[in-house]
């Protein structure tokens, strides 16, 4: 049971570690990596589901006759382009962001935001 | 017990220890290279698990374009993470109730690495027998990603594009636009 399942319990810790990042830190970009490390976690609960015990990479050869199944590694392989371009467009608006606020931090922006309302 | 269970075991408990330095750590220099060293690890775990397509571009792509873009932010923005965080308490109990959920969840899920699990009998034993006569290269996964599920592989570059366009859009010179 806990040999079976520890892989994805691991997942579980790390989604839920970059979720907390990603709720509780102010700063932009650390919100950035902690969506991130949540990602790159459910790509390892993708491969840890794709893996066959005894079995080996699927590239074809005449040795083996298991194979580990290739469809969630072209999922994933998709989903980390995916994932880096989306990164690469989220720096971009942070800094944006620097550029108008002078700062990263959601709260400052935030203070900024209230006293531009009162003035 | 089988070394590479080990190795697995390993690796995903100094996962884990690179990201509670994550969390811990207050200079935005060291959190973006310490995300580069939790992308390599985890370029690790995938070749002992058989992806070695998947370990190799989360190496290079993973941890290295987002580890480039990332310094490049900071290079931007400036490297010290300055007001301190948000309450603590609430986003704890969030992720607890999360996790529990999601931990209930994998009870159901079938054991690492069994065969007999139902992602191994849809529709991947068909790929494995087939592909040699339908298309004919022994990497299973490029025959997958090019031919089977091209669509998915043409999506992906529309996401490419778009992002990129937004990121030229919103990086590009406003200069002009100002001054009118």
């Amino acid at each position: 049971m806990i040999a079976g399942h520890f892989n994805y319990w691991v997942v579980i810790v790390l989604m839920m570690m970059g979720f907390y990042i990603v709720v509780s830190d102010s700063n932009l970009i650390k919100k950035i990596i902690g969506l991130n490390v949540f990602q790159t976690s459910v790509f390892v609960l993708f491969i840890s589901m794709s893996k066959v015990k005894g079995g080996t990479a699927p590239i074809l050869t005449e040795e083996a006759s298991l194979y580990s199944n290739p469809l969630p590694h072209v999922l994933i392989l998709t989903a980390i382009v995916v994932g880096v371009s989306t990164s690469a467009l989220g720096l971009a608006l942070i800094s944006r962001i620097h550029r108008a606020y002078g700062t990263v931090d959601e709260t400052l922006i935030h203070e900024q935001d209230e006293t531009q309302d009162e003035a | 017990m089988d070394i590479a269970i080990l190795v697995n075991f390993s690796l995903l408990t100094l996962m884990m220890l690179v990201v509670v330095v994550l969390i811990r750590l207050k200079s935005l220099l060291g959190v973006a290279l310490t995300n580069g060293i939790y992308s390599l690890l985890s370029a690790g775990l995938f070749v002992t698990m058989d992806a070695v397509d998947v370990a190799f571009t989360e190496a290079a792509v993973g941890a290295g374009i987002t580890t480039v873009l990332l310094l490049g932010t900071i290079a931007v923005t400036g490297m010290e993470q300055t007001v301190s965080r948000h309450g603590k308490f609430l986003p704890l109990v969030v992720i607890f109730i999360t996790g529990a959920a999601l931990i209930y969840g994998t009870l159901d899920m079938p054991p690492f690495g069994d065969p007999k699990a139902p992602i191994h009998t849809h529709v991947a034993p068909h790929y494995l027998t087939e592909s040699t006569n339908e298309i004919g290269i022994p990497n299973v996964v490029t025959s997958v990603l090019a031919s089977y599920r091209g669509y998915d592989t043409l999506g992906e570059v529309i996401v490419i594009f778009t992002a990129a366009i937004g990121v030229l859009l919103l990086l590009g010179k406003t200069v002009g636009k100002r001054n009118k």
